[in-house]
């Protein structure tokens, strides 16, 4: 198991470095540089600044150099963010979106497993067409239309809870945006589970298992959870990347200090390690997501065998 | 073929959720096309008398105005249109490229067929946002490109799904004798496997509508879609988003749209998908 896991992680090197390539010569490629203003620079000072940064030097200079930098965990310095290393703006940012994000997929599968259950054992009951509709809701309609909506109801209709906001610790400003981020992800995973769920009640085991006396909350805990739960196994790694998405925005919209922002501001103000960075970051996080779906789904399904 | 669809459309309208959504989602398509003729207010007036107003049947602006007191009705109306549009235009973009991509694997098969689809599940594995993302940076903020793009991240499925049908009718009768009269690999798949795919292809297609919208609206609200005076549903709604406490109704007359469309869309998407295979139920 051990070395399975370690050989998938070597096995990431090669496709993180793709991605580096692909990004540093993609953002290379756009019009435009980090330090276009609305006045633009005498030539002087923009020699200076572009000779600082090491934008003066061939472009393969300045990716050998990155990359070596990359390879000691220097991301480099912003080039927007003065005085900000990348290094510590996702440092700073970084605990807050991880924390929304794993509250959110924490929120939906615990949530989402036991409705989608609870809707097959029910099945075409009012209980189950309630909850499938909702879930058609939380599919269909996205975050950023959500979350202002709850922030419209529990923040300014009734003042429960704060619109926007953050204070280190305080968890009241972090339910409406892990709500808003956990419901696309929930709904598809109740709906994933009743529908596999249905399947295994019909199947043969479990109507033994019935047929033998047990009662029905230990032939669900014992025999129906574990194959059921195969395809959510599966949703885990795509549920991820929702809630990254996800975070873009309801960051914005909640005025959380999480690294969302830095994504599409980075690609917007050119600032090319910024963006790397950010790249690095996200796709570590999902490769190291797919990485445990599969050591999940092993333990899932004893058919799978990890060891190639 | 016929027998295919009228089939579909007799399960379709046994189908009441889906039959009801998809009257919404054909009233909302009617509001946007007829809307302009009912209402004397354009999408760009600005109506300085009434900044920011509240919603009023009786008043010139149904739904109210927004901070620059342009008529949120209208507004609200282009950009439906706008999004509406969008949603087509990619989804046609994927459809194209995914009948292509995936006709050629499934019938050519073998190793081809596995090096394409290896590189589907490559794709489908990194969140495609942020290439679109991107890709709009890097190729400038221009509509088309916008389609463009769109259209090129959701042909991911499309490809499967035709990939799917092909296979189902490779080793038919008319494609041998196909072979045997000795058309070309090329010939067969443009006269013979995607002519007799596309039927339910299509079907398919009408679910990437309501996704290709929403991801649509995604971008506009990150500033990266449609562009100022243009609006679509997502630029109105991180405009409303600003707004929600003093004027909440800029946020909720966009939003509602959306909502209700998207919820239309994938009711009517599901109630297709359930009509097209009976005996998944």
């Amino acid at each position: 198991m051990l070395r399975y896991f370690l050989a998938r992680l070597a096995g990431a090197i090669p496709t993180l470095f793709v991605i580096v390539t692909v990004t540093f010569f993609l953002i290379r490629a756009a019009p435009g540089g980090p330090f276009d203003q609305e006045q633009t620079l005498p030539p002087e000072i923009m020699a200076n600044l572009e000779s600082a940064y090491g934008l003066d030097q061939p472009i393969l200079t300045q990716y050998g150099r990155y990359l070596y930098a990359l390879a000691h965990g220097d991301f480099g310095p912003s080039f927007k963010y003065k005085d900000f290393s990348v290094t510590e703006l996702i440092a700073q940012g970084f605990p807050v979106t991880f924390e929304i994000g794993s509250l959110a997929m924490a929120l939906a599968l615990l949530l989402g497993i036991p409705i989608g259950t609870f809707a097959a054992l029910r099945h075409n009951s009012a209980a189950d067409y309630a909850a499938m509709s909702l879930a058609v809701v939380g599919i269909a309609i996205p975050s950023f239309v959500v979350l202002p909506f709850l922030g419209l109801l529990f923040g300014i209709r009734v003042h429960w809870l704060p619109v926007a906001g953050w204070e280190p610790g305080s968890m009241r400003y972090l339910v409406l945006p892990v709500a808003a981020l956990a419901l696309p992800p929930l709904s598809v995973i109740a709906r994933l589970t009743r529908a596999n769920m249905l399947e295994i009640l019909r199947s043969h085991f479990i109507r033994t298992a019935v047929a033998k006396g047990l009662p029905l909350r230990i032939v669900i805990w014992r025999h129906a959870m574990r194959p059921a739960l195969l395809p959510v196994a599966s949703y885990l790694a795509p549920a991820v990347a929702s809630i990254m998405t996800g975070s873009l925005v309801v960051e914005s919209i909640a005025g959380l200090p999480g690294i969302g922002r830095y994504m599409v501001q980075g690609a917007l103000n050119r600032d090319y390690t910024l963006v790397l960075g950010m790249v690095i970051i996200y796709s570590t996080l999902l490769i190291v997501m797919g990485l445990l779906v599969d050591l999940l789904y092993a333990w899932l399904d004893p058919r799978v065998r990890l060891e190639r | 073929m016929s027998g295919l669809f009228s089939d579909v459309l007799r399960r379709l309208r046994s189908n009441r959720g889906a039959m009801c959504a998809l009257f919404v989602a054909l009233g909302i398509v009617a509001l946007t096309l007829a809307g302009p003729w009912f209402n004397p207010n354009g999408s760009q007036a600005l109506d300085w008398s009434h900044v920011a107003s509240q919603p009023a049947l009786q008043s010139a602006h149904w739904f109210g105005t927004d901070r620059l007191g342009r008529d949120l009705f209208s507004r609200t109306l282009e950009g439906t249109r706008v999004s509406l549009a969008v949603g087509l235009l990619a989804s046609a973009v994927s459809l194209l490229v995914g009948i292509g991509y995936g006709a050629v694997a499934g019938y050519v098969g073998g190793r081809t067929d596995h090096a394409m689809m290896r590189i589907i599940e490559i794709l489908s594995g990194l969140p495609l946002i942020f290439f679109v993302i991107f890709l709009t940076v890097v190729l400038g903020r221009n509509e088309y490109i916008l389609f463009l793009s769109i259209g090129a991240v959701g042909w991911l499925t499309m490809a499967r799904i035709v990939r799917g049908q092909t296979l189902s009718i490779r080793r038919r009768e008319f494609i041998e004798a196909a072979v045997a009269s000795g058309a070309g690999t090329a010939r067969i798949i443009a006269k013979h496997v995607i002519p007799n795919v596309i039927g339910p292809v299509i079907v398919y297609a009408t679910l990437t509508v309501p996704q290709i919208i929403m991801f649509e609206s995604f971008l506009s609200f990150l500033g990266l879609g449609i562009q100022e005076p243009h609006a679509s549903l997502g630029t109105l709604i991180a405009e409303g988003a600003g707004e929600m406490e003093a004027a909440p109704w800029i946020l909720l007359v966009p939003g509602g749209f959306l909502a209700v469309l998207l919820l239309s869309l994938n009711i009517l998407g599901d109630g297709l998908r359930d009509a097209l295979d009976s005996n998944e139920r």
